[in-house]
């Protein structure tokens, strides 16, 4: 038994491995292609560190193209997609917690449905829709459309938050002559904080990650979000393979670090709206 | 100043309507902007698009617009490419679900057991959830890229493959490339799924099984299992549309190409209306996509009834 267990935990603790080094090594792979330089890049192909690290790549990144650029495009777009998201989901996500209301059942069915449709359908309309409103080709157009595309999700979220918090604060503030907007935003409200981070946290991600509509809604630098700046140097330069992936590895930094922050209310708080990758 | 009592009694009368007035529209002015935004933004261009479908509209074609009826679905009766993306999305799709449900719930699995590191190693593998989908997308075409790339040589020397070659030029295995990038990307968020619906399993029941003497895998036949069925089988489903709407990867890696070997449908209408910028046709597309969908989505629902009708 003892021998039979011991084993097993060998076994488990190799599959644990196993799936730690499958996550990590294509990042591990951008990243040490990214302080390759140039001339190691094709004569050390498949080592696993290079014989001499530079950081070259980030250096003529930063300085000389339009990567900044494209970095504080999308720092504004999913910064501003998520506070306003957050915002109004917890509004809303408010209401589904505490209230009964009329039509309370179609707003829902309204939300889960705009998470069932595939938003592909959307790219020629809303071009159309944004485009003689001049909301095609800036940052405020892609913070419109994101912010419609996440609240639902959103919602659902905040809503998961919100009740788990007993209704009976709210109602001793109420006794004691407090509205029920001031004990939402006095008493719910800083109790939810951990879920207020989580949603911001899930909104930047997702915004920061859009591309399609991006594809669609920008052409031009000026306006480029990072997926759309890092796609077109793509296409354009496609032997830079050390500056390209020094961009990448750009584009990480900020997704990751919100998913550190978050990662620990993940098994708690996604599974009660968990609809939407 | 001294008031009297019977003056304050419409007073207070008055007061009550307006809070009950507010208390009726109170839940309608949280829910507001939300169902605005949803309305105009997505709800609006829902049925737009679906006008497009019996339109001409071509985004360089100032005359376009007018109603051409049918066409558009004619057309795609006998578009090839269209029944080549539709059995390239049911590929795509079920080879993704597949190997990303078998992992997640493997590694679901061996985190639910206490170890010494676990936080760090949960936060380690659920870490390619964060990276954007563009950069997997891009991340993997470098790893397939034998240029730059070990993939290839790692597969050269096991023997899989003649020489170092790029699968994503391979019109055979070309559709492998976003499938492998697909799973990297997924298997947390199934993992993170079933993850917390094991931990929602009472521990005592395991207990009790142990002492009347079930081994390992008749505790997980008939216990973990049962209890996992209801998440197992929504999060599959709600999944499976999910991943087959889900473009991003292949317009990064393989734009559908080599020879629209991996056009899957929801990038065909990416491509129609971002390239070809025909708007009425992949929006036809499109239509005929929702219907599909809608129809799979019947299927849940009457399977999710069928199912708690037995529970």
């Amino acid at each position: 038994m003892n021998r039979y267990s011991t084993f097993g935990t060998a076994l488990h603790r190799l599959a644990i491995l196993c799936y730690v080094v499958f996550a990590l090594f294509p990042l591990f792979w951008l990243l040490k292609v990214s302080v390759t330089p140039n001339d190691l890049l094709y004569s050390e192909g498949v080592r696993m560190w290079p014989s001499r690290m530079s950081f070259e790549h980030f250096r003529f990144v930063l300085a000389h193209s339009a990567f900044p650029v494209f970095f504080r495009n999308s720092m504004i777009v999913a910064g501003a997609t998520a506070v306003i998201v957050t915002l109004l989901a917890s509004l809303s996500g408010y209401a589904l917690s505490r209230f009964t209301f009329r039509g309370k059942y179609w707003l829902v069915a309204l939300m889960l449905l705009t998470q069932m449709f595939p938003l592909v359908m959307l790219v020629a309309p809303i071009f159309k829709m944004l485009s003689p409103l001049g909301l095609t080709n800036s940052l405020t157009g892609l913070v419109v459309v994101y912010t419609a595309f996440n609240i639902p999700f959103a919602t659902f979220l905040m809503q998961s938050f919100f009740d788990g918090i007993p209704k009976e604060l709210e109602e001793a503030a109420k006794i004691d002559g407090a509205t029920q907007f001031m004990a939402f935003r006095q008493i719910v409200l800083p109790l939810t904080l951990p879920g207020i981070a989580a949603t911001l946290g899930f909104v930047f991600t997702a915004a920061w990650s859009e591309l399609l509509f991006a594809l669609m809604l920008i052409s031009g630098n000026s306006a480029a979000t990072f997926p759309v700046g890092l796609l077109t140097f793509v296409s354009k330069f496609s032997v830079d393979f050390g500056q390209m992936m020094a961009a990448g590895v750009l584009a990480l930094i900020p997704a990751c670090l919100f998913f550190l922050f978050i990662q620990r209310y993940l098994v708690q708080g996604l599974t009660a709206g968990a609809v939407k990758g | 100043m001294v008031f009297d009592a019977t003056a304050g009694l419409p007073e207070s009368y008055r007061q009550s309507l307006v809070d009950r007035i507010t208390r009726h529209a109170e839940p309608y002015l949280y829910t507001a902007p939300a169902l605005i935004l949803i309305v105009t933004i997505m709800l609006a261009p829902l049925v737009l698009g679906l006008s497009y479908a019996f339109r001409d509209v071509h985004l360089l074609n100032p005359f376009s617009g007018g109603y051409v009826g049918l066409d558009h679905f004619r057309t795609l009766y006998d578009d090839d490419n269209f029944y080549r993306a539709l059995r390239n999305t049911l590929w795509w799709t079920g080879a993704s679900v597949l190997l990303q449900f078998v992992f997640g719930l493997v590694l679901a699995l061996l985190l639910d057991r206490p170890f010494a590191g676990r936080a760090i190693a949960q936060a380690l593998v659920f870490l390619p959830w964060a990276v954007p989908t563009f950069l997997t997308g891009l991340n993997w075409a470098w790893l397939f890229n034998p240029v730059i790339g070990p993939l290839p040589h790692w597969l050269h020397a096991l023997g899989f493959m003649n020489e170092p070659a790029n699968i994503l030029s391979n019109p055979q295995l070309a559709m492998w490339g976003p499938i492998v990038a697909n799973v990297w990307w997924g298997i947390p968020f199934f993992a993170i799924t079933l993850l917390a619906a094991l931990q929602a399993i009472p521990r005592d029941l395991y207990e009790a099984a142990a002492i009347d003497g079930a081994g390992a895998i008749r505790r997980f036949t008939s216990i973990t299992l049962p209890f996992l069925a209801p998440t197992i089988a929504i999060t599959v489903l709600l999944r499976t549309v999910w991943i087959s709407n889900f473009a991003d990867l292949i317009i990064v890696m393989t734009s559908g190409g080599p020879a629209d070997r991996t056009q899957i449908v929801a990038s065909y209408i990416f491509t129609q209306a971002f390239r070809a910028l025909d708007f009425g046709y992949a929006s036809a597309i499109a239509l005929v996509l929702l219907i599909l969908l809608l129809a799979y989505s019947m299927l849940i629902v009457m399977l999710r009834q069928v199912l708690m009708d037995r529970g």
